[in-house]
């Protein structure tokens, strides 16, 4: 399950562009990984920060995960429905999961990340 | 002690409590083939050892040692046998016989973590029952398992606050109790923090038009304390307008004593509340050891320090508790954890639980009123007498400043002969003078003892001048 509509990094998150907005989530290997996610913690939005900031914990049964942002740029949304039921991110991690919205800085940090193909190999790496 | 003819008192000196007995000491030397324990140490050059028995005194028997400190404890003198006005977080109050009975029972003898629900159960509901009172004292969704004292849960719960924001700043009125303010730098000293300090106006409270000049984008939170060091109820609304409205936290220093009186934490918009909840059936003790409390909103309840006690059922379906949360960067992201606090004040807090239970509600409102009357009282008593005013017009709860025309030191050593604890000297405290000192009264202070307070005033006011009481 790694769609090519999106972006990858090395800490299993995905990030999706759309209009200079980059909708990040973590990848189904992820929430595999993770098991039964039971808590999420994200940042304020319209607070920024930079490039491979921690902004937040994903925290289940048996781990807690640093939440890393792979753009820097200003919260613009955070997935409140994520919040208050954290098993999203284990029964639908690509879409209803998503964690949060970022009004990018500058596009061509995308440039950095994986695309699907890249990211499939560190998978099966 | 004259040393007595027989050798009766001696005999525990030939029972010594280590586990080697000469015998054994013996054998094991014939096994190894040594004469004596100082061969051992043969291998060490001359010059490092020492050739000569330590320089201590001969042992006591058991009823040396007795007599020994029980001399030593009759050179105190407690506040069961003096009457005290001492206040400033720490107060003299009825503590019900009830309170040691129930508290010494051996069902709460648990070990001292309770991480064992089913050895725990005692334990563990006590801490539900009590942080469920801090709850509803502080109108907070949620408080922890105590904390060691006031200081230190303030100096716990900024730094909440300060992870919360991701600032580097907080503010403490000059207002705040000196000791916390203390201890707050102190524990936040190592994390480049910046403490500013918001003034007080004349009136004794924190001043809102000079906190908002402070009150900049960089500060994460400002403490209100409630009542204030000098005894003030402050101007909380106004306050917690300044500080919410420049995007900062409030964290309230309360005494819960008087939140069956005063606006609760939640009502004027604390996120954060902590306080000192001695007053609540533990003595004084000289000061310590306390009983902190923090309580905080919901949205913080995963950052805050120490253990949760939750409630629930077991596969039974009976009611039962448990320890339910606690942050996890003290056990396994220890490198993000904003807090190195554990455990939790368990003895005390049973008392306290204990204490409030016995009171219920009805009976904590009567217990501010009984407070609120007493101190009235002392300040008309005080009003009336020349040489004294009371410069802070301002509601108070169970405390004041009076301010004399001769230094408070001198009043304080005065009264502290005549067996009365008279109150803090101030001096250097939110502008205070030497002539300021900070009395209190709790439910536990008569008519009688207010008004001896009062003559004692006048008598070491119409006294020889400064200095001579100490010579008489």
């Amino acid at each position: 399950m790694v769609p090519d509509d999106r972006k990858y990094t090395q800490e299993h998150e995905w990030v999706l562009i759309e209009d200079g907005v980059a909708t990040i989530g973590v990848t189904d290997f992820a929430a595999g990984e993770l098991g039964d996610v039971v808590f999420v913690e994200l940042p304020e939005v319209g607070s920024e920060f930079s490039q491979g900031d921690t902004v937040g914990t994903i925290e289940s049964v048996k781990a807690v995960a640093d939440l890393y942002l792979p753009v820097s740029g200003e919260i613009a949304a955070i997935n409140e429905a994520v919040v208050d039921s954290p098993e999203l991110v284990n029964s639908d991690p690509l879409e209803d999961g998503w964690l949060l919205k970022v009004k990018m800085n500058d596009v061509t940090e995308a440039d950095q990340l994986m695309d699907a193909a890249a990211y499939g190999q560190l998978l099966e790496g | 002690m004259p040393p007595p003819t027989d050798n009766f008192w001696k005999a525990d000196r030939d029972m010594p409590y280590v586990p080697h007995s000469p015998d054994d000491i013996r054998t094991m030397l014939e096994i190894i083939g040594k004469k004596d324990i100082g061969d051992l140490f043969d291998h060490l050059p001359a010059g490092v050892k020492l050739d000569r028995p330590l320089d201590l005194a001969a042992g006591l028997t058991e009823e040396e040692v007795r007599r020994y400190f029980n001399r030593a404890a009759a050179a105190n003198h407690g506040q069961g046998e003096l009457v005290s006005f001492l206040g400033g977080g720490v107060y003299d109050t009825i503590i019900p016989a009830a309170v040691d009975a129930l508290s010494s029972r051996s069902e709460f003898l648990t070990a001292y973590t309770p991480y064992q629900p089913e050895v725990s159960q005692g334990t563990l509901q006590v801490i539900y029952e009590w942080q469920s009172f801090i709850c509803r004292l502080t109108g907070l969704d949620v408080a922890n398992a105590s904390m060691y004292d006031a200081a230190t849960a303030l100096s716990e719960a900024l730094s909440v606050a300060l992870a919360s924001k991701r600032k580097k700043t907080i503010v403490l009125p000059v207002t705040l109790n000196p000791r916390y303010r203390r201890v707050v730098k102190t524990m936040l000293s190592g994390e480049g923090i910046t403490v500013l300090d918001a003034p007080a106006g004349p009136e004794g409270t924190t001043d809102p038009v000079a906190l908002a000049k402070i009150m900049t984008g960089e500060v994460a939170a400002c403490v209100i304390p409630n009542p204030n060091y000098l005894g003030l109820v402050e101007p909380v609304d106004k306050l917690s307008d300044v500080i919410r409205d420049a995007g900062a936290i409030v964290v309230a220093a309360v005494n819960p004593v008087a939140l069956s009186l005063l606006r609760t934490p939640a009502e004027f918009g604390a996120e954060l509340a902590v306080g000192e909840a001695q007053p609540f059936g533990i003595p004084p003790s000289w000061g310590g050891p306390l009983l902190g409390f923090l309580a905080c909103a919901d949205k913080h309840k995963r950052r805050i320090p120490g253990r949760i006690v939750g409630r629930t059922t077991d596969n039974r379906g009976q009611e039962g508790y448990v320890l339910t949360l606690q942050t996890r960067e003290q056990h396994i992201r220890r490198e993000k954890a904003t807090s190195n606090i554990c455990s939790n004040q368990g003895l005390n807090a049973l008392r306290a639980t204990v204490y409030l239970a016995m009171l219920g509600a009805g009976g904590l409102a009567e217990l501010g009123e009984a407070n609120l009357i007493r101190i009235t009282a002392l300040r008309k008593t005080i009003g009336d007498i020349d040489g004294v005013s009371l410069p802070f017009d301002g509601p108070v709860f169970n405390e004041t400043v009076i301010r004399l025309t001769r230094p408070a030191v001198a009043f304080r050593d005065f009264a502290r002969k005549r067996g009365v604890l008279a109150g803090i000297p101030l001096e250097g405290v939110a502008g205070c003078g030497e002539g300021d000192l900070l009395v209190s009264v709790t439910e536990k202070r008569t008519a009688a003892e207010i008004d001896n307070f009062g003559s004692l005033l006048e008598e070491f006011l119409s006294g020889r001048p400064e200095g001579a009481e100490v010579s008489s």
